[in-house]
């Protein structure tokens, strides 16, 4: 019973982090550059959610709404702003810049926030969970919605890049930019739409982590980013399935070595984990195989 | 007489540059023209130009992205902790001298552990898993304890009661990192780090070897149909520069009296990045300059203490922007190719592509 229980926790941690892995995965697909700052817009959703919840006595579900609106514009503003200029700039002078959005966002937070970890009261609070065969099994509303909200989104968002045009598009834009340019496809916006679903997405992510694990800083954001991004890798960058896949899979296996091995020395797992199926499979477990031409 | 050629000239300006800022500032603090907050800064200033040139040699000239590179330094760090310490009898300089070459030694080793797997990765890829052992090793670091008594070192992985010291001293406790050290560092110690990690960087560049690795990072293909040993060669400069982090690491450690495994985390890692990139990717003194500049910034930004940190995001952002803006590059570029034809005698086309310094 208790490897089910902790199977289910490892889907839903899993969950939290696939879905802040599609940010990583969709940004890279199109836009070929590592954002940084991805972790840190999943502060900001949780804060935005925690003041509307707590201090103007809101709703949980206006509170998510407003959340996902406040990412998803500061997604588009950091595109314009900082992004765009370098499109045709090295990669990694685009990284640097990721990471100095990463700083701003966290220092601007420590300014408006403060240091001081705030307590989150969780969107399903008091939501009944699930006991299941007879009270050996408990699970806790949280887990239940963080795993049918990544069932949600995934369905979404397979759909979205499938049968929209908008999707088609972003497709397109993340195969060959310049051919997509000459199809008429509007490569700017499209990229905007891309971090803009990717910081929506953000935003319901840091909702559903800081429902599971309450404590609110503005550092909160940076661990998780790094473990979503190896999950994204993990499952092959640019890979959408792979982001889900990887993601699910991470999540299992930290809390299954949280529980069989070692508290302390479960991150070093994840990310041998990582380097293992990196080195068996070089471009992660659903990545593209790049045909190197001479 | 014999003409001294460009990159010679480019390096003798580096070293001059190092010397007179040392001759300058050890005056100036001699003379008591120096703030206590900036005279602290010194061995850090030291050690993160150590650092930004170890990483300049695997990010600039071997071109593949580390995100790992405080976990080769928190290595030297630690290592450099316990042998300074376990050797109580010597004198202080010839420990020193000691923690930062076995300290080196250890992360050289580690290198090799991580580059093995690591180098046969390429892009993005190689990025994300030397992010992962930097990681690692910061969490292995977290979970290990160390002491000392007079039966030799006692290691442990559960804590320091394990240890089953005989009136001995705990040197590295776990999550509380090492503890208890000495302040052996000194600024004159660092001024010689860094021009030890400069003769080896500069010398390693301008040798057979230092080509055969730019080779390999302009074009993997075409060094290897002529014959250059690829994992040779990418192993050769990411060893150098895990080992030059690791010297850096137990300079930086001793000048504390406690450090802690989280000190050498991503962050770090990243800020070492920034200072590779801003300086300019293989240049050198670049990266001299941008370690001094951005460490002494935000101290220099005090005066605006809450905002500090958010007005060096705001520069670093606007810098590269600037920096890469093509409207303000052309400029610049015609800017020099007109002071090119000023100051031209004889043609200098033969140099071009040599130096990495441009």
């Amino acid at each position: 019973m208790n490897l089910l229980l902790n199977l289910i926790n490892g889907i839903s941690l899993g969950s939290i982090y696939a879905i802040i892995a599609l940010g990583y995965t969709m940004v890279y697909g199109i836009a070929k550059m590592l954002n940084f700052a991805h972790g840190d817009v999943i502060m900001v959703g949780a804060y935005i959610c925690f003041c509307t919840v707590s201090y103007l006595s809101l709703p949980p579900a206006a509170g998510i709404l407003l959340a996902m609106l406040v990412c998803t514009v500061l997604g588009i503003v950091i595109e314009r702003l900082a992004y765009k200029p370098l499109r045709s700039a090295p990669s990694l002078a685009v990284l640097i810049t990721a990471i100095g959005v990463s700083y701003f966002l966290q220092n601007a937070a420590l300014l408006i926030w403060k240091s001081d970890p705030k307590v989150f009261t969780s969107v399903v609070d008091g939501w009944p969970g699930l006991t299941l065969f007879g009270g050996q099994l408990r699970i806790s509303a949280v887990t239940i919605v963080t795993i049918l909200a990544n069932i949600v989104i995934m369905i979404a968002l397979t759909l979205f890049t499938g049968k929209t045009k908008m999707g088609k598009a972003m497709r397109a834009v993340s195969e060959d930019k310049g051919a997509a340019q000459l199809m008429g496809i509007n490569v700017n916006s499209t990229i905007s739409l891309t971090f803009a679903i990717g910081s929506g997405l953000a935003a319901i992510a840091g909702v559903l982590l800081c429902s599971a694990y309450p404590t609110l800083m503005p550092t909160t954001g940076s661990m998780p980013g790094i473990k979503a991004f190896t999950a994204a890798v993990l499952g092959g960058i640019g890979s959408i399935p792979g982001a889900m896949l990887g993601g699910i899979l991470l999540g299992v296996i930290e809390i299954f070595a949280k529980a069989y091995i070692s508290t302390q020395l479960s991150d070093a797992i994840v990310f041998a984990v990582l380097i293992v199926v990196l080195l068996i499979k070089p471009t992660g477990l659903l990545g593209k195989k790049i045909n190197e031409k001479v | 007489m014999k003409k001294i050629s460009k990159t010679t000239r480019s390096n003798l300006i580096t070293y001059a540059l190092v010397i007179v800022a040392f001759v300058v500032v050890q005056s100036l603090v001699a003379g008591g023209q120096v703030s206590s907050s900036l005279k602290g800064q010194l061995i850090p200033i030291c050690v993160y130009i150590c650092m930004a040139v170890s990483l300049n040699l695997t990010v600039g000239i071997l071109g593949e992205l580390s995100l790992g590179h405080a976990g080769f330094m928190s290595v030297g760090a630690f290592t450099g902790v316990i042998v300074a310490i376990s050797l109580q009898g010597l004198p202080g300089p010839v420990r020193l001298l000691l923690a930062i070459v076995i300290g080196g030694a250890t992360a050289a080793v580690a290198g090799v552990i991580v580059g093995v797997p690591v180098l046969r990765l390429q892009g993005d890829y190689l990025a994300i898993v030397t992010l992962a052992f930097g990681e690692i090793i910061k969490n292995l670091l977290n979970n290990i304890y160390v002491g000392v008594d007079s039966h030799g070192l006692h290691f442990s992985a559960t804590d320091t009661a394990s240890l089953g010291l005989d009136n001995g001293i705990v040197l590295i406790n776990g999550p509380m990192g090492a503890v208890g050290i000495e302040k052996l560092s000194t600024f004159v110690a660092g001024f010689l780090l860094i021009l030890f990690v400069l003769t080896v960087t500069l010398n390693l560049i301008r040798s057979r070897s230092g080509r055969a690795i730019m080779a390999v990072r302009d074009n993997r293909i075409a060094a290897e149909s002529v014959g250059i040993n690829i994992t040779k060669y990418k192993l050769m400069a990411f060893v150098t520069s895990a080992a030059m982090a690791g010297m850096s690491g137990a300079l930086y450690a001793l000048n504390y009296s406690s450090v802690l495994p989280k000190k050498f985390d991503f962050n770090t890692s990243i800020l070492v990045l920034v200072f590779v990139v801003l300086g300019g990717m293989g240049n050198i003194r670049g990266s001299i300059i941008a370690a001094t500049v951005l460490t002494i910034l935000p101290e220099a930004l005090r005066a605006v203490n809450d905002y500090r940190m958010l007005l060096y995001a705001i520069v670093l952002i606007l810098v590269m922007l600037v920096t890469n803006n093509p409207i303000l590059k052309n400029g610049w570029n015609l800017i020099k190719e007109k002071l090119a034809f000023w100051r031209r005698k004889t043609p200098e086309t033969a140099e071009k592509g040599v130096g990495a310094d441009e």
